[in-house]
């Protein structure tokens, strides 16, 4: 009756890791873009643009992703976008992960010693230039270890785009366990999987973390 | 004619203060200060903590927002919504921070390289070639590739001097430049200023060591509650202080009432 050896289930799970890997990568790229532009209105002054942001990273900070997947799926339907899950999940995953990242690198901004800003200003420099060449490369430094968390959080979060039709890991993982009847063996194999792909992860970025640390 | 005079004692004040008023929420910590520093003068400010002195010295580049009053500069008014006049003053302003604010991602040498490069546009190797000199002015040479965090709090501090130097700058303001250090990288520290006193720098210094304001300064003032309370030459403030606020910050007995 049972067709499928573990080979077949293992070769088809593995198919299905790089959409996994490609949503993941494309909305933290994206993210880190976006971000990076929010973060700097939210540092401009005067602070309207700001405030913006500020309320946009609170939305996405404060609603479930699965129902942030929804939205983005049913209501660009409903502006007369023709949607693909692909797209949804792409835009949802993206905006998502931008305000983390926004949130978490801001936090970084502020915990930069105000002596800095001051130090900088009062060498004449301009926003742009106190950004550039004294604020943000502490920031990154300061903030290696916060977003390779949120990565992880975003590779295991991008299981939920399996709930408007996107065949990632996950998805090809329930359509899988659906015809083997074998959930525990298949899940199990698509935790592994998630796994192996994020804890290397977390590893690389501890190591980063020792090197980039700044002594003041 | 009073005019002429007044504009020619205008000319003469390289930073001008004139009834400068400064308030965080209800407290008043700036009570219309007038201020006039010549060119070469060494002036030094002293006063308890809360008196306004370094608020005072803050408002000269800028970083502090003054409510009512005037700021010039070498005859450049301070105009905080105009960016380009801010950074036209700020060249002609060098500061020294108490924590002297050394970017940590950036060599000694980077550090001061920095602003003649993005501001005054300098190439990269005539920068190198001042940010060298200056190292060896304040007693650093060779230490051009060194992290801030690899040098002594006194060394740093001599970077962050040269720091503030490297703009060519009109004049200098010393934050209690050494109130963050062991006593023994004090003197390091204070050699560096004497120095650049003696060139003829221009120099406003707010700070606790008494005994260096009586060294170096041309004038020394007293802030109190957020006033001008007494100011004069070094040996009238030190030696015979006139009001009883100065008396008690010297530590002296009160005056005897004959």
């Amino acid at each position: 009756m049972n067709a499928f050896s573990n080979w077949d289930i293992i070769r088809n799970l593995l198919l299905a890791v790089p959409w996994t890997l490609a949503l993941s990568a494309i909305a933290f790229i994206g993210g880190s873009v976006l971000a990076v532009t929010m973060l700097v209105l939210r540092l401009w002054k005067p602070a309207t643009l700001g405030r913006a942001v500020h309320w946009y990273v609170q939305l996405f900070q404060g609603t479930p992703l699965l129902m942030q997947l929804f939205l983005t799926y049913f209501g660009l339907a409903l502006f007369g976008v023709d949607t693909t899950p692909l797209a949804a999940a792409t835009v949802c995953l993206i905006l998502y992960a931008c305000a983390y990242l926004t949130e978490t690198w801001h936090g970084c901004v502020i915990s930069i010693p105000p002596g800095q800003w001051e130090a900088s200003a009062s060498l004449a420099l301009n926003l742009r230039e106190q950004l550039v060449h004294v604020i943000f490369p502490q920031t990154f430094r300061m903030a290696v270890p916060p977003t390779v968390g949120l990565l992880v959080q975003i590779i295991k979060n991008s299981s939920l785009a399996s709930v408007v039709g996107f065949v990632e890991l996950t998805r090809a993982g329930q359509m899988i366990a659906n015809v083997t009847y074998a959930p525990f063996l298949v899940y199990g194999l698509v935790s592994l999987i998630y796994f192996a792909i994020c804890f290397p992860c977390s590893l690389l970025g501890r190591r980063l973390e020792r090197r980039t640390r700044i002594q003041y | 004619m009073p005019g002429n005079d007044i504009s020619s004692d205008r000319n003469a004040c390289l930073v001008e203060i004139r009834g400068l008023r400064k308030c965080f929420g209800d407290n008043e910590v700036l009570k219309g200060i007038d201020l006039c520093v010549q060119r070469s003068e060494v002036v030094s400010i002293i006063g308890r903590s809360g008196s306004g002195k370094s608020t005072l010295l803050r408002c000269i580049n800028g970083l502090e927002r003054f409510d009512e009053g005037s700021l010039a500069v070498g005859g450049h008014a301070l105009k905080h919504g105009d960016a380009h006049a801010m950074r036209e003053l700020r060249q002609n302003v060098g500061m020294v921070f108490q924590q002297f604010n050394l970017f940590p991602t950036m060599s000694a040498g980077q550090n001061i390289m920095l602003a003649p490069r993005l501001v005054r546009k300098l190439p990269a190797a005539d920068a190198r070639k001042l940010a060298e000199s200056l190292l060896e002015r304040v007693g650093l040479a060779g230490r051009f590739d060194s992290a801030p965090h690899q040098l002594s709090g006194g060394q740093q501090q001599r970077v962050a001097i040269a720091r503030a130097l490297a703009m060519n700058p009109e004049v200098v303001l010393c934050d209690e430049m050494t109130s963050a250090l062991d006593p023994e990288l004090v003197g390091e520290v204070l050699q560096v200023i004497e120095k650049l006193a003696r060139e003829g720098s221009t120099l406003i210094i707010v700070t606790h060591e008494m005994g260096f304001a009586r060294k170096v300064s041309d004038r020394v003032i007293f802030m109190h509650q957020g006033r001008v309370h007494e100011e004069g030459r070094p040996e009238q403030i030190f030696d015979c202080p006139r009001t009883p606020e100065l008396r008690n910050f010297l530590s002296l007995p009160p005056e005897q009432q004959a």
